[in-house]
């Protein structure tokens, strides 16, 4: 019997698709992550978190190549962003995309600000800010969150000072605060938000 | 703040999220918007007497589906543009598609009719008030549509609005076939398609300052 030419048969992983594999892999582990972490799996949840933050950090430090200063705050926000909004998350889409449309909203956004201000400002306080920017460190928010956690009313900043931070149950959150549970769970969804609005009117 | 303390903050008692949330928040904005509008009409105008005859005619249902499809198409589009990343797409011709049949058929009902009917065609016995009505009735489904958006992750602010004021007129077009008199498609493809549109050049407009999140 002849030798079957395994070697002839077309190798899906091909060099030349190489790349292209590797990205669709890394979106299938991230979307599979994601699938559990809106399940409910919170330690999931935080591995995607981490993951995209440095995919975040990468997209921003191309496109902000003169505004340093701002990138590690812009993870932070888009970071908000998508927990505030991971219900408009649909497990059909890739979770490249969504994160993408949500980075690319918060850029936009951020150059519109930040064009806004600059017409406001004089010339001589934006040349400062250009010399300023090449001392900043990049792995660091200017901005301190726990600093605007505490503007939040006391409903909102308890709520998510007992679950998010001391990481109590809803249940033991709302016997210390004397809140209902639904009403523990709706001040930590609206407390992130409001947080999310400092932040995004900080600069 | 150090982002992985951020991340800690997030991830901790995140729990599970609900799903197909802007499907959801649109349906209960279409339901408070119909029922608005609905006793809005019944408070003032009221039903139209002939309603039962109408429901005989093939011009009254040409009428609804008209309206009930520019709605559909609204609603689509609503619930696509509040989640980043999803594209309009072929619910773009959802909204087209209704409009260009209704103007078709109008050609075509005015080409067949005698010259001197054709103006009344057009024009009918209420065409001054018509847009206005409808623009009115749409109030109710347009603030619950803002809600619903304000609660979502819209990436274009002013295609957001605008599908969501679409859908908020045509749910008030529609309510007000149940009073209106008038059935003849040139009619219409003219001053429905004006009482609709408004509410979504207003959602157009001020989308940016409404939607921001």
């Amino acid at each position: 019997m002849a030798p079957i030419p395994t070697s002839t048969v077309t190798n899906p992983a091909a060099p030349a698709n190489s790349s292209r594999e590797a990205l669709d892999a890394r979106e299938q582990r991230l979307h599979a992550l994601m699938s559990k972490a809106q399940a409910g799996d919170d330690a999931a949840y935080r591995d995607v978190l981490i993951e995209l933050s440095e995919r975040l950090r990468m997209f921003y430090r191309r496109r902000l190549r003169n505004l340093t200063d701002e990138i590690e705050d812009l993870v932070q926000e888009t970071l908000l962003a998508i927990h505030n909004q991971r219900h408009t998350y649909d497990a059909s889409l890739p979770l490249t995309v969504w994160v993408y449309a949500i980075a690319r909203y918060k850029l936009v956004d951020l150059l519109r600000r930040r064009g806004r201000r600059e017409m406001l400002t004089d010339p001589l306080e934006d040349a400062g800010e250009l010399l300023a920017a090449h001392d900043a460190q990049a792995s660091d928010a200017r901005r301190d969150l726990r600093q605007l956690l505490d503007t939040l009313p006391d409903r909102q900043r308890l709520a998510i000072v007992h679950i998010k931070i001391d990481g109590h149950s809803v249940a033991e959150t709302a016997r210390l605060t004397g809140m209902s549970a639904s009403a523990v769970k709706v001040n930590v969804h609206r407390g992130l938000k409001a947080l999310a609005k400092l932040v995004r009117d900080w600069s | 703040m150090k982002t992985d303390a951020l991340i800690d903050l997030l991830a901790t008692g995140a729990g599970p999220v609900r799903r197909h949330v802007a499907i959801r928040r649109f349906a209960a904005a279409v339901a408070i918007g119909t029922v608005g509008a609905f006793v809005m009409l019944l408070a003032t105008f009221g039903l139209n007497p002939s309603l039962p005859a109408f429901s005989e005619l093939p011009g009254f249902w040409v009428k609804i589906a008209f309206t009930v499809s520019l709605a559909i198409a609204g609603f689509v589009a609503s619930q696509r543009l509040s989640r980043p990343g999803v594209i309009v797409g072929s619910a773009a011709w959802l909204v087209v598609l209704p409009v260009i049949a209704m103007w078709l058929l109008s050609i075509v009902v005015l080409v067949a009719a005698e010259p001197a009917a054709r103006a009344h065609l057009v024009m009918g016995d209420t065409w001054d008030k018509c847009p206005f009505i409808i623009a009115l009735l749409s109030v109710p489904a347009f603030l619950a549509g803002v809600w619903a958006l304000r609660g979502l992750a819209p990436t274009d602010h002013r295609f957001a609005g605008a599908a969501v004021g679409l859908c908020a007129g045509a749910l008030g077009a529609s309510v007000y076939s149940l009073h209106c008199p008038e059935l003849a498609p040139p009619f219409l493809a003219v001053w429905y398609a004006i009482g609709i549109f408004v509410p979504g050049v207003i959602g157009y407009t001020i989308g940016p300052r409404l939607l921001r999140w």
